[in-house]
C-alpha cells in the first residue's frame, strides 16, 4: 500500500469508498426526507379551515317529534332526528337484521355508545354521511315503505350504493357499508345541542 | 442510414449547418424512414396514432381553458358557464375538451384490446405493456381530476365517492383522506389542488410515459396480426422481409385514420356534446351541494366497469380492494398468459371462448355500472365479476392447454 498514489486501480480502499458512498447516500436520503416533509404537510388541513370547523349549534325544541333536520360541522351533512317514542321502542327489535347492533366496530363517542346511539334518546345526533363511500343517506323513516321491502324498520337508505340503516344509523345486513353512521362529539345546553364539543367537557368549551 | 444524415451535412447551408448542431435529420432518418414497421398492419393499428392525437388535441384545449377557467368552490362553476356562454368560441373549445376526454378512454381501450388480440404485451414488449399501463393509470387520474374541477354536483359526489375509496384503507384511512381533501369534507382546498394535478403534474407525467412509451416501441419493433417477429427474417439488405418503412407508409395510413377519427369527433362535438348524460352527466349542471346527493351517481362511461365491481361486492373493504384489482390486474397480463403463440388467429377455442367472456364480462359491468345498485342489477354484476376475474386468474392454466396452430412463417396478406 503506496500512501501517495491513490490512481492505480489495486490501491483503491474500496471499503473506505464503499463507506463513503454509503453515507453519501444515507444522507442524502434523511435530507431528502426533511426536504417533503413541508410538501405533504402542505396538503394538511390549513388554519384557516381548521378554524371552521368550528362548534355547530342546533336549538332542537324546534324540532317535530318525528322529523329530522340537516346542519353543517366541518363541511359535513349533520342529521338530527327527533325520534318519537315509537321510533325509539321499535329500535330494540332490529338486532337480528344488524351487522354491528351493539357498536362496537363503529365510530361515536362513549356517552353514545349504547343502544340508542345518543344522550338523550329521543334525540340521535348523526354525521350524514354514509361509511361506505361518503354519500348522504336519505331518510326513510316510515316502517315497511314499499321500495324497502315490508320488513323495513324505518332508517335511512343511501341511494348511491343501497346502503341501508335504522333510525339509530345502525348499519343492516346486505348493505356494502360495514360500520354504522358516525355519531359525532355533541353536548346538550338546555334545548340546544352544540355539534363538535364533547359532553364531558361541559363548562370548558 | 447514416448515408442521408452525410449526404444533408454535405449539402451546405442552413440544412447542414443545423444539422451539425442539432440531429434532426438524422433522427427522422432513424425513427421514421429507417423505422421498419410490419406490412400486415389492420384497421387496429390506428389506434396508437390517434391516442396522440388526442393528447395534443387535450393539451391545447386544456391551456386555452385554463385562461378563462377559475379554480375556486365560489369561481369554479361559474366561470365554466362564462367559458360556456360568454367567451368567443369558448364552448366549442370546451365541448372539444369534454369530448376529447370520453375519445381519450373509447381510443385507449381499443389500443389495449389490440393488444389483447393480438399479444402485443407477450415477450419481448412486457415493458411496452407496462408503460402502457402506466399511461392508463396516469389517464385515469388525470381524467378523475379533471372531472371534478367544472364544481357540478356530480363533481363534488364524485370526488366524495373516489377520495373516500382511501378511507378503506386500514388504519391509515381516515387520516389519509383528510390529507388528500385538505380538510373535513370535499373542499375549496381539494379542487385547488386537483387543479394543480390536471394542468401541471399528470400531463407532465403522461408526455413523460408518451416519450418512453415510443422509445420502447423502437426497441422491440411493433407486434402485428399474425403475432410474428419480422426482425427474424432479413432481407439481404438487413431489413425484416415483412417492413415497410414507417415513413411515408404507415404517416400517411395513420392520416386517414386521423380524418376518419376527426369527422367522428366533430359530429359529436357539434350534434350531441353531451352524448344523451354519457359524456357530459345531467346532475353536472348544477352546482356542487354539499348537503344534496345526486338521485343516482355514476361516474363517466369509462369508469364504470371498474364502478360496478365496487358495488356488487357486499363488503366495503373487498369491493374497493377488487375495483382496485379489477385495473392492476392488466399489469401482469404478460406473466398470466403462458400460450406458446401471440396472436388470436392461431390460439384455440379456449382463449377465443376466454377473451368472448372477458369482452362480454367488460361491456357488461360498463353497463351495469351506469345503472342503480338494485336488485337485478346487482346481482348481475356479481356474475359479471366473478367471469371478469376468472379470465385473469384461470389464464396460466388454461393458455396452457389451448390447442393452438402453427404459427406461420412469414405474415399473411388478407388484401
Amino acid at each position: 500500500m503506496s500512501e501517495t498514489s491513490i490512481t492505480a486501480d489495486d490501491e483503491v480502499d474500496h471499503s473506505r469508498r464503499r463507506f463513503l458512498t454509503a453515507a453519501t447516500v444515507a444522507t442524502g436520503a434523511v435530507g431528502t426526507v426533511f426536504a417533503i416533509t413541508p410538501f405533504v404537510k402542505s396538503w394538511n388541513p390549513s388554519e384557516r379551515a381548521r378554524a371552521l370547523g368550528a362548534p355547530t349549534e342546533v336549538d332542537v325544541s324546534k324540532i317535530e317529534p318525528g322529523q329530522m333536520v340537516i346542519v353543517t360541522w366541518r363541511k359535513q351533512a349533520i342529521y338530527v332526528v327527533h325520534r318519537t317514542p315509537e321510533m325509539v321502542a321499535a329500535l330494540t327489535q332490529n338486532d337480528s337484521k344488524l351487522k354491528d347492533p351493539s357498536s362496537a366496530d363503529s365510530r361515536q363517542p362513549d356517552y353514545a355508545h349504547n343502544e340508542m346511539r345518543s344522550i338523550k334518546p329521543e334525540y340521535l345526533v348523526l354525521v350524514g354521511i354514509c361509511t361506505h363511500l361518503g354519500c348522504l343517506p336519505k331518510q326513510h323513516f316510515e316502517r315497511g315503505e314499499a321500495a324497502l321491502g315490508a320488513d323495513w324498520p324505518g332508517g335511512f337508505f343511501c341511494p348511491c350504493h343501497g346502503s341501508k340503516f335504522d333510525l339509530a344509523g345502525r348499519v343492516m345486513a346486505g348493505s356494502p357499508a360495514s360500520v354504522n353512521l358516525v355519531v359525532p362529539p355533541y353536548e346538550f345546553r338546555g334545548d340546544t345541542i352544540v355539534i363538535g364539543v364533547d359532553q364531558q367537557s361541559e363548562g370548558v368549551a | 442510414m447514416a448515408n442521408a444524415a452525410e449526404g444533408a451535412a454535405t449539402k451546405g447551408g442552413f440544412r447542414a449547418w443545423l444539422n451539425k448542431r442539432l440531429p434532426v435529420d438524422e433522427f427522422v432518418q432513424s425513427q421514421l424512414v429507417g423505422y421498419y414497421a410490419p406490412k400486415n398492419f389492420n384497421i387496429w393499428y390506428f389506434f396508437g396514432s390517434l391516442a396522440l392525437l388526442v393528447f395534443v388535441i387535450q393539451i391545447v384545449t386544456g391551456i386555452f381553458l385554463t385562461m378563462n377557467y377559475k379554480p375556486g368552490e365560489l369561481t369554479a362553476f361559474d366561470s365554466v358557464e362564462y367559458i360556456m356562454r360568454e367567451v368567443e368560441w369558448g364552448w366549442l373549445i370546451r365541448y372539444m375538451h369534454s369530448t376529447g376526454a370520453s375519445l381519450f378512454f373509447v381510443v385507449v381501450y381499443l389500443h389495449m384490446y389490440r393488444a389483447l388480440l393480438y399479444g402485443s404485451y407477450k415477450a419481448p414488449r412486457e415493458l411496452l405493456w407496462l408503460i402502457g399501463m402506466c399511461l392508463y393509470l396516469a389517464l385515469m387520474a388525470e381524467a378523475f381530476f379533471g372531472y371534478v374541477l367544472p364544481w357540478g354536483n356530480m363533481s363534488f359526489w364524485g370526488a366524495q365517492v373516489i377520495v373516500n375509496l382511501f378511507g378503506t384503507i386500514p388504519g391509515i384511512g381516515p387520516g389519509l383522506v383528510e390529507w388528500i381533501r385538505g380538510d373535513y369534507g370535499i373542499a375549496d382546498s381539494t379542487l385547488n389542488r386537483f387543479f394543480a394535478l390536471h394542468v401541471i403534474a399528470l400531463p407532465l407525467a403522461l408526455a413523460l410515459f408518451v416519450v418512453l412509451h415510443l422509445v420502447a416501441l423502437r426497441q422491440t419493433g411493433s407486434n402485428n396480426p399474425d403475432g410474428i417477429e419480422i426482425k427474424a427474417k432479413l432481407g439481404p439488405d438487413g431489413k425484416p422481409l415483412d417492413g415497410i418503412p414507417f415513413h411515408p407508409y404507415y404517416t400517411l395510413k395513420d392520416v386517414v385514420g386521423v380524418g376518419v377519427f376527426l369527422m367522428a369527433f366533430a359530429i359529436i362535438v357539434f350534434f350531441v356534446p353531451t352524448f344523451g348524460g354519457l359524456f357530459l352527466e345531467k346532475p353536472n349542471f348544477e352546482p356542487a351541494n354539499a348537503l344534496s346527493t345526486p338521485e343516482h351517481i355514476a361516474p363517466v362511461w369509462y369508469f364504470t366497469p371498474f364502478y360496478a365491481i365496487l358495488r356488487a361486492v357486499p363488503d366495503q373493504r373487498l369491493g374497493a380492494l377488487l375495483m382496485g384489482l379489477s385495473v392492476l390486474v392488466f399489469l401482469f397480463l404478460p406473466w398470466l398468459d403462458r400460450s406458446p403463440v401471440k396472436s388470436i388467429r392461431y390460439r384455440g377455442w379456449i382463449w377465443k371462448l376466454a377473451v368472448a367472456v372477458f369482452t362480454v364480462s367488460f361491456l357488461a359491468l360498463m353497463y351495469l355500472g351506469l345503472m342503480p345498485a338494485e336488485g337485478t342489477y346487482v346481482m348481475l354484476a356479481r356474475i359479471f365479476t366473478i367471469a371478469y376475474f376468472a379470465f385473469f386468474v384461470l389464464m396460466p392454466f388454461y393458455t396452457r392447454v389451448d390447442p393452438v396452430k402453427p404459427v406461420p412463417e412469414r405474415v399473411t396478406y388478407h388484401a
